[in-house]
């Protein structure tokens, strides 16, 4: 089991869109200083809690707490203090578009510091050399290939040197190459700067390898839990499939259908 | 026959439903971009950028179609007065006709397919790549920071643009007329000056502009945010701005002119 | 860097925004006439004011001299109170004549102001006393009707064939 003093918090979080449900009953625990994979096929709900810890949308029923405080409680004030605490590195980087690099990264640093103009170019500096990309300050966004967009949009989210770091499939769409890089800075950028991260993945290669607790999601529900090597040994059916990527199991490859025979025309004349 | 009518009927009642609904969303959308205009004016620079992008950026063609607009009224004109021998009244007709309705108009329906379809483009694609929602994550208010400024560039450009159709629209009168035709230059200019007054035909031209510049940009911002979060969707919504605005223009224009310019 | 140069065509573009309303102003709407400059009253009753409207002009030998400001009924004379504001650097004495004209044939009703040999000047609020109201068309065209008819049935009267019922 997970311990430590919680940072991050979900009980019996009930949450879904008029009459689709997302998340039925989750409950969580992401203790400070860790780095917690929230896992499970695309549509299962893991993006919708990254946005319950923002305060994004709110819980239909449980409580979601962040440092001891119910998020779901906050004023907009509190919500926006809480968010400069944090970083979120988005799907596809996010990166505003009509900025540079550069721009992009001081943008956090701009709009909630007072600080010079020399010294916000030293922070902006000393980030993008955190990813390996000093060099690439000057670029426009549109130039920056999707693995460099990503990490300049990791520069940007550890801006402010945030508690807690959210990723939203920071793997997705990256060559293998990238998918390394990437990880490793998720790794190395949490015990650096002494945050605590959740990443929200369906890679499970590289994820296991970096990551120290995983919760496993499916249609809504935590299904499994525990460190990468418990999770491996699973003997669930679903965990198995998921984790070896097989075809067809619990999650079945036809989506319900009639029967293929009686579909085709066949049926009746047999 | 009475359930396919019921049918029928229950999808026109969804279809209103459903437009008044986006009214009301497009309302509270719109109070939310006016109210969180504080950024606008205390960091002038984000407007001033707006400025560029919905004004500057359109003074080509606002001043290329004023020029051929005031030509055409020249030759157009001139041909009509003619048959009723008051040539020199030319002037009073290119002027008035720009400064009470085309220049505000055309310049209006041109900058809601320049400016506005660009604004609803750039906004839908800032919110299909999540751009609004890292900012909001980042602790920064989007509508403050983005919208805000984007509306209050877009209001203050227009009349402006307006200013610069009627006054390229009234030199293009005047080539055709007095350089090209030689109808005489004093009577041209004399006529326009004791018939165009400076409250009533070129204030109310000015204010028809400033109210057509609110209204095209609140709707190309509340198309481009209200787009589905797909290059479809953007694309759709870039035409609904082009389309909305300018029936909005059209019908503004009748009630604005309806005020104005009804009574003595 | 870049804000310098957006910074630049913004400013073009105000300023050519700016110049366009001035010209607007200035060449096309004539800020400097009278209406801004000190002014005083006159008032002229006329019988009948035709097409007149409020802010047409008063002219005087063809010159804009001010604008009709106000045109109410004067229950007691059954007569129009037009009054005219008309410009300070414009002098008329006390017989002046107004009269309401038309420009061209179809064009714009006015005011005309024809000063006569007084030495006294007309003071503000004074009132104009030789009036002369507007050509009516219709007035007009039913004295000519009138007129020919008058012609026509005196012609009958006189041994003119009367028409014959076909």
């Amino acid at each position: 089991m997970l311990t430590g003093e919680p940072l991050a918090k979900l009980s019996g979080v009930r949450f879904g869109y008029d009459s689709r449900v997302i998340l039925q009953d989750v409950s969580m625990v992401v203790p400070r200083g860790k780095l917690v994979a929230i896992m499970g096929s695309s549509g299962s709900g893991k993006t919708t809690i990254l946005r319950l810890l923002g305060g994004q949308v709110r819980p239909q029923t449980g409580t979601v707490t962040v440092e001891g405080a119910q998020v779901e409680r906050m004023s907009y004030r509190e919500l926006f203090a809480l968010r400069r605490r944090m970083g979120m590195l988005f799907q596809f980087g996010a990166l505003f578009t009509d900025m540079s690099v550069f721009d992009n990264v001081a943008f956090p640093l701009r709009e909630h510091t007072e600080l010079p103009e020399s010294m916000v170019r030293d922070l902006v500096l000393m980030k993008l050399q955190a990813v390996g990309l000093r060099g690439a300050a000057t670029m426009q966004p549109s130039e920056l290939s999707g693995g460099m967009a990503r990490r300049v949009a990791l520069a940007r989210a550890i801006a402010l040197d945030p508690m807690l770091i959210l990723y939203d499939e920071p793997f997705t769409g990256l060559d293998p190459i990238s998918v390394g890089v990437i990880g490793n800075l998720i790794r190395s950028l949490n015990d650096a700067l002494g945050a605590t991260s959740i990443v929200v993945t369906h890679d499970v290669e590289v994820s296991f390898r970096i990551v120290d607790f995983v919760y496993l999601l499916s249609a809504g529900r935590i299904i499994a839990q525990g460190t990468p090597d418990e999770i491996r040994a699973s003997t669930d059916p679903y965990v198995q499939q998921f984790v070896r990527g097989e075809v067809d199991g619990p999650v079945p490859f036809h989506f319900p259908a009639v029967d293929y025979a009686a579909d085709v025309g066949l049926g009746g004349r047999a | 026959m009475i359930a396919a009518l019921l049918h029928g009927l229950r999808l026109i009642g969804a279809r209103v439903v459903s437009g008044i609904w986006k009214l009301g969303v497009a309302s509270r959308f719109s109070w939310l971009v006016i109210s969180r205009s504080g950024p606008s004016f205390r960091r002038f620079q984000l407007t001033l950028d707006q400025i560029y992008f919905a004004g500057t950026l359109s003074l080509i063609i606002i001043v290329v179609s004023g020029l051929f607009v005031g030509l055409v009224l020249g030759l157009q004109g001139y041909e009509t007065l003619k048959r009723y021998g008051s040539a020199e009244a030319l002037g009073t007709l290119v002027a008035l006709a720009l400064v009470r309705e085309l220049g505000p108009v055309v310049a209006a329906l041109l900058f809601a397919s320049r400016a506005g379809s660009a604004i609803t483009a750039r906004v839908g694609i800032m919110k299909s790549t999540e751009q609004l929602s890292a900012m909001e994550m980042m602790a920064v208010d989007p509508f403050a920071r983005v919208l805000s400024p984007v509306f209050w560039g877009g209001a203050f450009s227009m009349p402006l643009l307006a200013a610069i159709f009627s006054a390229m629209g009234v030199f293009g009168g005047y080539l055709i007329g007095v350089v090209l035709i030689g109808v005489d230059s004093g009577a041209f200019w004399s006529q326009m000056q004791a018939n165009v007054d400076l409250r009533e035909d070129i204030g109310n031209g000015l204010i028809k502009s400033a109210v057509f510049g609110v209204a095209i940009t609140l709707i190309a911002l509340f198309e481009g945010y209200d787009a589905p979060p797909t290059a479809e969707g953007v694309s759709y919504a870039v035409t609904r701005t082009v389309v909305t605005s300018a029936l909005s223009v059209l019908a503004l224009d009748f009630v604005l002119t309806s005020f104005m310019f009804s009574g003595v | 860097m870049k804000r310098t140069t957006i910074d630049l065509w913004v400013g073009v573009f105000v300023t050519a925004g700016l110049a366009a309303i001035l010209v607007l102003a200035l060449k096309v709407g004539n800020a400097s006439n009278v209406s801004t400059s000190e002014a005083y009253h006159v008032i002229a009753e006329f019988e009948n004011i035709g097409g007149l409207k409020v802010r047409a002009p008063v002219k005087s030998a063809g010159v804009v001299v001010g604008r009709v400001e106000e045109i109410q009924f004067d229950n007691d004379k059954f007569l129009a109170r037009v009054s005219l504001r008309v410009s300070k650097s414009y002098r008329f004495p006390t017989d002046t004549t107004a009269a309401i004209l038309t420009a061209g044939l179809l064009g714009e009703q006015y005011v005309g102001l024809e000063g006569g040999g007084d030495t006294e000047l007309i003071k503000d609020g004074g009132r104009l006393k030789i009036t002369q109201s507007a050509i009516v068309l219709e007035k007009l065209i039913g004295q000519l009707v009138q007129a020919f008819m008058g012609n026509k049935a005196s012609e009958a009267s006189n041994g003119g064939k009367p028409p014959a019922g076909k």
